[in-house]
């Protein structure tokens, strides 16, 4: 059971975004830019960070839905998991590698990072752009499992759901609302108390 | 010495929102509606909440600047900021604000720490699902804010003066106004 009365039948963030659709809307724009919109690092590398901190954080609708998009952006399912269990023996570059572990730092806290963490990712190709939107996307992951699970969302453990959604998300990208996702009536009653 | 090159004289998290004014703009936004857009707590409530977070996560910018800002709110009064952040239990609030201050502190550890008793209590000191919800997304926001600023090692200051000297100018004009002078137009524009 949700926390506060969430739409039902909406998973996840989904459910906090029709609820509040003045938050929902940077919170969209925010993930687009980071996971989807062109980059020197692939939408698929970008949504393994995504996947990998959301694993670390143990939120299970985030890491299987981004873990999902990822997939789907790389052809393989075997790599996310193999991101989430040990990023070190996976099948990613030493690059890659290098921002997973700064990620890692990250989602500990950001004092966590070390100049030489940061070396290491830069003597391997990585760019200060790569490294900025690296230490977003751990922070933004670090915000968006604690909304997730700190409103105590619906979060279904049906594998096939967030396959979908995968590949909605590696299509469409976060910007805009899925038609399916009205925005609930009662929620007026909500915005007329802020009146 | 931040670890990317950010422009120099900017501190904390302006200098990596001039650095990358795309994502700048969300975020912007996103503290503009949970701190300084309409509301059932006051904005001064919800700087408390912002700064509880940032100091539980130990990041000397955000607590500095969202104290500074909560004071401006509260009629200039520093020392229920500092009370808030040594022992907000004993502090002179709203019992409602110490059962939200509860939530965000669990929230700053990790979404599962949030229990449904935690909840009801806010519930039960008149707390709506709209602030409940807020109160999260705060923690939530401020557990990335914290970790953007502290992960890039940007600058940080140690001058309250300058912290209380802005803290006063985003109070009243809020974020997105006060954004415009170190983003590009285009950027800031809403």
């Amino acid at each position: 059971m949700p926390h506060i009365s969430l739409p039902e039948g909406l998973a996840g963030i989904t459910a906090g975004f029709a609820f509040r659709p003045e938050t929902a809307k940077p919170m969209r724009e925010l993930a687009h830019i980071l996971l989807h919109e062109p980059n020197s690092l692939s939408p698929g590398e970008r949504e393994l960070i995504a996947t990998y901190v959301s694993s670390q954080n143990d939120c299970y609708f985030c890491q299987t839905s981004h873990g999902a998009a990822a997939a789907c952006h790389l052809g393989s399912t075997e790599v996310v998991k193999q991101v989430k269990t040990d990023f070190q023996t996976a099948p990613v570059s030493p690059k890659l590698k290098a921002l997973l572990a700064i990620a890692g730092k990250v989602q500990q806290g950001g004092k966590n990072v070390t100049s030489g963490d940061v070396d290491h990712a830069r003597s391997l190709g990585a760019t200060d752009l790569e490294i900025h939107d690296t230490v977003l996307i751990a922070a933004a992951f670090s915000m968006f499992n604690r909304y997730v699970d700190g409103l105590g969302t619906w979060q279904p453990r049906d594998e096939a759901i967030y396959a979908q959604m995968g590949e909605h998300l590696a299509a469409e990208g976060y910007r805009k609302r899925p038609p399916e996702h009205p925005e609930p009536s009662y929620y007026e009653t909500a915005r007329a108390a802020l009146k | 010495m931040a670890y990317i090159s950010l422009p120099e004289e900017l501190p904390g998290i302006r200098g990596a929102m001039a650095f990358r004014p795309e994502t700048a703009r969300p975020l912007n936004d996103l503290v503009e509606t949970l701190l300084h857009g309409a509301n059932t707590l006051s904005p001064g409530e919800r700087e408390l909440i912002a700064t509880y977070v940032s100091y539980l996560n130990y990041c000397h910018y955000c607590q500095s600047i969202h104290g500074a800002i909560a004071a401006a709110s509260l009629n200039d009064n520093e020392d229920l900021v500092k009370r808030v952040k040594a022992d907000f239990q004993h502090a002179d609030i709203s019992d409602k604000l110490k059962a939200l201050l509860v939530i965000a502190s669990k929230v700053q550890k990790g979404g599962k720490h949030v229990t449904a008793e935690d909840v009801e209590h806010a519930r039960s000191l008149g707390a709506n699902d709209l602030e409940i919800h807020d109160t999260v997304l705060i923690a939530a926001a401020f557990c990335m804010f914290n970790r953007y600023v502290d992960g890039l090692g940007t600058w940080q200051p140690h001058d309250e003066a300058m912290y209380r000297e802005r803290g006063k100018r985003v109070a009243r004009e809020g974020y997105v106004t006060v954004s415009k002078e170190y983003l590009p137009a285009e950027a800031a524009a809403r």
